[in-house]
């Protein structure tokens, strides 16, 4: 597995960075060059804040290559609060049964592993919100 | 561009075939379809496959290899590629070859091995269908992404999980009738019910079997007597492809399959036709909930109305609109890169009338759609009986 494939993700994997469009201030994740919206150029980075809500789930118990310690986990359609959505697994869930609509917010956890001597990959999962204190 | 009619078709059953390798699979269907058209050479050789690039030992350049294996020595020949929708993608190509007159008789062959890979590497496999950088590193299973959708869909629209089983027995109904597919037992309601969950709500009866596969279609320029013309000629009435954001959370509205949508209203203005037309479909029924979706997208039902059709007859043979009339992927069988080109020979099969104990009485008019990743890439051709 490649390292740099990874490296040059890290600003989206570990810190959400996104975009803002310009022209129309439509929200975009993961970054691309041309807004999906307005079709304008789009390169102003965005920083977003990390909550969001449930779109969809689903718990994976087949894994592919690599997840295969993890399962069964969740896997989830997150709307963010900006308005894109993202995929995500969710974690941290302990009894609580995961719902749509459920309020979520991002954490870094490690994504997969290339077993004992490979890389470790690290990246966002999204936990059920903690209240406000 | 000119007319372009379907000279030969060629099927191997879907199975476990431990006795063939990928090019033996793809070899046969392409030198019985090349039997069936009653010809020995053609001019350009399209292979489809989705996975062969993804196994340890895997054959790249298919194109080369099969045509060496079926004695097309010298012939033009490469690979198409658009995942699971690679079939129609590469029947497509051959279509605008051929339509073009750059090229006069083109052979497409679609070939998938999927059952001498381990479990978790054909399930990673099936998985580079979606976004490589933001949906597979986060571990989702291709069902784990199709068990998105489904569950926002019966969460919007509010059907039961039993709602869909129409489609699971229909398909399974029909394939026991096919002796070319993977799976020739039919099911109950009773067994849609209680089957195994892989992913929910996607449960083993709403999804299709993997499996090795080979089919092949001979096309060529319709205003030619055919070798074959004991048949009615079965024409290319419409072609169109389309394709949608690869991920699903990139998606304006990742309840409706908009590439289909596009793809099916552009091949019914090429054809002069619309749904009314249709006498049968072979939907890309992978899983459940794409049947719906499907049936959605081509006209046939509204918005999250899909379910319906698979619960009230209309999808039967008999039926309004009769769907999988081989069995579809989830009897027939799914080898991924091949199923495109399973569809298409199957209604060509049907309008031919030599769809055996498949057959759709007097079918004239068929639609085909194959869906490429879970809704990126879709192709959607209609047949017509000339």
């Amino acid at each position: 597995m490649e390292v740099s494939r990874h490296w040059r993700l890290k600003q989206q994997r570990y810190a959400l960075v996104g975009e803002v469009c310009p022209s129309c201030q439509h929200k975009i994740f993961p970054p691309r060059d041309i807004c999906p919206d307005c079709g304008e150029e789009a390169r102003t980075t965005y920083q977003f804040s990390g909550r969001g809500e449930v779109f969809s789930f689903t718990t994976v118990r087949n894994a592919p290559t690599g997840f295969e310690e993890s399962a069964p986990y969740t896997v989830a359609l997150i709307k963010l609060d900006e308005g894109p959505m993202l995929t995500a697994q969710l974690t941290d869930l302990g009894e609580k049964p995961v719902e749509i609509g459920m309020p979520v917010e991002m954490v870094t956890r490690r994504l997969r592993s290339d077993g004992d001597r490979g890389m470790l990959v690290y990246g966002y999962k999204f936990r059920p919100a903690l209240k406000a204190a | 561009m000119r007319d372009v009619a379907i000279y030969g078709t060629g099927m191997l059953q879907v199975s476990e075939h431990w006795d063939l390798s990928i090019i033996d699979l793809a070899g046969r269907a392409a030198l019985e379809a090349l039997n069936d058209a009653g010809l020995e050479r053609v001019d350009a050789l399209l292979v489809t496959n989705m996975l062969a690039a993804c196994h340890s030992t895997g054959q790249l350049n298919l194109g080369a290899r099969v045509a060496d294996w079926v004695g097309l020595h010298g012939v033009e020949a490469y690979k198409v590629e658009a995942a699971c929708g690679s079939g129609g993608a590469g029947f497509r190509s051959a279509w605008l070859a051929v339509a073009s007159g750059a090229i006069d008789l083109a052979l497409v062959v679609g070939v998938e091995k999927m059952t001498e890979t381990p479990g978790p590497e054909i399930t990673a496999g099936l998985a580079t269908a979606a976004d490589a950088d933001f949906e597979v590193p986060m571990g989702p299973s291709f069902v784990a992404l199709n068990a998105l959708i489904m569950r926002r869909y019966q969460h919007e629209y509010g059907w039961p999980h039993e709602a869909f089983a129409g489609f699971s027995i229909n398909a399974h109904a029909n394939g026991a009738r096919n002796p070319l597919a993977r799976l020739q037992d039919p099911i109950t309601a009773e067994d849609y019910r209680k089957a195994r969950m892989v992913s929910d709500p996607i449960n083993l009866l709403d999804a299709s079997p993997v499996g090795d596969g080979a089919a092949a279609i001979v096309l060529g320029p319709a205003e030619r007597v055919f070798p074959g013309g004991r048949r009615p000629r079965v024409l290319v009435a419409g072609s169109a492809a389309a394709t949608d954001s690869i991920a699903i959370h990139d998606r304006n509205a990742p309840l409706r399959l908009t590439a289909a949508e596009k793809s099916a209203a552009a091949a019914y203005a090429m054809a002069g036709a619309g749904p009314g037309d249709i006498d049968v479909f072979e939907l890309h029924d992978a899983f459940s909930i794409m049947s719906a979706l499907s049936l959605e997208a081509c006209g046939f039902a509204e918005p999250g109305q899909g379910p319906r059709l698979g619960d009230d007859g209309s999808i039967l043979p008999g039926g309004r609109i009769p769907v999988a009339s081989f069995g579809g992927l989830k009897a027939r069988g799914h080898p991924v890169g091949a199923t495109g080109v399973y569809q298409l020979a199957e209604v060509t099969r049907q309008l031919w009338g030599e769809a055996g104990a498949c057959q759709i009485d007097g079918a004239r008019v068929g639609l085909a759609q194959n869906i490429g990743g879970s809704g990126a890439t879709i192709v959607t051709h209609v047949l017509r009986q000339a």
